[in-house]
């Protein structure tokens, strides 16, 4: 059966009802978090690199689980694109990925 | 979703970011100065002062307004403002007859060269789902009055095509110059949620 996501995907936002108000950030800074601008600039530099391209980044957070979607913020779908794609394309494995991941939160304690 | 959801320094999320970066710089596929000069651009050269200057000179050079509605792309190139990733740009201009709001209800599309990166209002559900549905009370809740006989445009932007408004030149500025005008602009009259207001 074809997955539905490819007729009506949850990112598809327009005129969808029950998001509440708009909340606006008075002096908001262009990040927020140190981590947001280097996943900004990791995905930037992967596509100036062509280990992927922007249609293919784009469907990758499309491909986002439709409830992870709703409740991330825009560059934890940036991260999560990205690692997809690099995973899929073998730039670097899910096994080395882990251990690195695993490394860095031992270091974290 | 608002800042207070986006998940701090020592969080699962920023840990992902390190290992990911870690992983690409061991295998020499990014440099540090690389990352670097990206995040230095996105956080002090992108912005809508670049913006604030396209509009102002558009409000002051009646050729380049016809030149900018014309072929956004090359009139702001002109200015020295290049697509980030070439996209085309197209600029619509807020009269007493017409309004323009622009919207990214796929993502979040915005025109990085002229804006820089978009807040995080204009990448929220609540925005993205209603400026389709209903732009006037959109405007209502940014406090932006237009006349009920207004017609109003919305401009969904996808990754080809990035829309950025040419707002009203507010009343009381005839003796500015495009300097000081463009110290008028607001980010948020270029996306066409609000006007740009005389000067006090």
């Amino acid at each position: 059966m074809r997955r539905r996501s490819f007729l009506n995907g949850v990112h598809d936002m327009g005129g969808m009802h029950g998001f509440g108000p708009i909340v606006r950030e008075a002096d908001e800074p262009v990040f927020h978090e140190e981590w947001e601008a280097h996943t900004l600039a990791l995905a930037r530099a992967m596509l100036a690199g062509l280990y992927f391209n922007l249609d293919e980044f784009r469907h990758s957070m499309e491909r986002i689980e439709p409830s992870y979607y709703l409740r991330s913020s825009y560059y934890e779908r940036w991260l999560e694109g990205t690692i997809t794609l690099l995973l899929e394309k073998g730039v670097i494995s899910q096994q080395e990925f882990q251990a690195r991941l695993d490394e860095l939160t031992e270091r974290r304690g | 979703m608002s800042s207070n959801d986006i998940p701090g320094p020592d969080s699962e999320t920023a840990l992902r970011v390190k290992a990911l970066e870690s992983l690409l710089l061991e295998k020499g596929l990014i440099e540090t100065s690389a990352i670097d000069e990206l995040i230095d651009m996105f956080e002090n050269r992108l912005g809508p002062w670049n913006g604030a200057k396209v509009v102002a000179r558009a409000w002051t050079d009646p050729d380049y307004k016809d030149r900018l509605l014309q072929n956004g792309t090359a009139a702001i190139a002109e200015m020295g403002f290049e697509a980030v990733q070439g996209e085309e740009m197209v600029v619509v201009e807020n009269t007493a007859e017409v309004h323009n709001l622009v919207v990214c209800t796929l993502c979040s599309c915005f025109p990085w060269a002229t804006l820089g990166l978009p807040p995080v209002w204009y990448k929220s559900a609540p925005f993205r789902a209603r400026a389709a549905r209903d732009p006037r009370g959109v405007l209502d809740e940014f406090g932006t009055q237009i006349g009920a006989d207004t017609e109003l445009r919305v401009w969904d932007s996808n990754a080809e095509v990035r829309y950025m408004v040419l707002p009203e030149r507010p009343v009381r500025t005839e003796g500015l110059n495009a300097e000081a005008l463009a110290e008028l602009v607001t980010r948020d009259s270029m996306i066409g949620v609000s006007k740009v207001a005389s000067p006090d």
